[in-house]
């Protein structure tokens, strides 16, 4: 697994993340990667109901937000928490990656798409474009992930 | 049996396992079956529906797929029955998903059902009147089945494209 400078807040702090995935696999995947760059992973969710309930609780930097999902899918769960949270940042992270899943993800809010299986040097590039779309956020890498920082 | 409609299966199942298990894959030799399919270890079922219709059946031993679990996952996994169901499901479903993406792509419009999951010792009912395409895609884990029936409707893609745009 290739190393990857961490994506730090603008604090100094890890981006903290929210997960959402009905596969327990595919959260596993995309938690060790975004530890990998230096992330913390601020909740985990099978479903767009829970992911919903998550992001109230927790107020993630990020969420990566699978599509197809039980109880509600990952579409209306964006719409729904961007409605509330527009300063929310939705990546979507699906196996089914055509053009009109994309479109309307991003028409609901969300700010990019990655399709799975997801490369690691792929999911790296958009979260640090997309963090560095905030202002709050540096999105610039300062350190190797798994240095140690003081 | 349209390659054209096979082959986008194929090539995403390849590019799926070469990419999610880190390693090359090499796909093997393609033979046509009719009937039922004889499961060879923990298969999952997708039945697919619109201007296609068929379904995909992925098939891998156990072993292989506590294999693909540790690959997956990065750790040491249990040999558990739910481990072994979870993996079929999440392979199942990143195939279909890059299939489906290279469908939709080409202007075909169909419904993609769950993934079924069959670990009993009956074997998985047949398209009736559809013949399939089964393969084997050596993995660094093992080997992967497929087998694939697929056909084209076009009448329904026609009624489709006739119906007027509603303003």
């Amino acid at each position: 697994m290739p190393q990857f400078a961490a994506l730090l807040r603008k604090d100094n702090q890890p981006v903290r993340y929210l997960v959402v995935d009905d596969s327990v696999f595919a959260r596993k995947n995309i938690i060790k990667m975004v530890q990998l760059f230096g992330g913390e992973i601020a909740g985990e969710a099978g479903d767009g109901l829970t992911a919903i309930a998550e992001y109230n609780r927790t107020k993630p930097d990020i969420v990566l937000m699978d599509i197809t999902m039980p109880q509600m899918e990952g579409i209306e769960a964006v719409e729904r928490i961007v409605r509330q949270y527009p300063e929310a940042r939705i990546v979507m992270v699906s196996s089914v990656g055509y053009q009109e899943n994309i479109l309307a993800a991003l028409q609901k809010g969300a700010k990019h798409f990655v399709q799975k299986p997801v490369k690691p040097e792929v999911l790296y590039e958009i979260l640090r474009y997309v963090l560095s779309d905030d202002p709050a956020l540096a999105g610039a890498p300062v350190a190797l992930a798994g240095e140690h920082r003081s | 049996m349209r390659m054209d409609l096979i082959q986008p299966f194929i090539n995403a199942a390849d590019a799926v396992f070469a990419e999610s298990l880190q390693g090359p894959t090499k796909i093997g030799d393609l033979l046509m079956e009719e009937g039922a399919y004889h499961r060879k270890g923990v298969a999952a079922l997708i039945v697919i529906k619109g201007d296609i219709e068929g379904r995909v059946i992925l098939d891998l031993a156990p072993e292989v797929a506590l294999k693909v679990a540790g690959i997956l996952t990065g750790a040491e996994v249990t040999d558990s029955e739910q481990v072994v169901r979870e993996t079929v499901c999440e392979l199942a479903n990143m195939v279909i998903g890059n299939s489906v993406t290279l469908l939709n792509d080409q202007g075909y419009r169909f419904k993609v059902f769950p993934p079924e999951i069959h670990m009993n010792d009956q074997g998985l009912a047949g398209s009736r009147d559809t013949e399939a395409m089964v393969l084997a895609i050596e993995t660094t884990c093992g080997n992967i089945y497929l087998n694939i029936a697929m056909h084209h409707l076009a009448r329904r893609r026609r009624e489709r494209d006739a119906m007027p745009v509603s303003s």
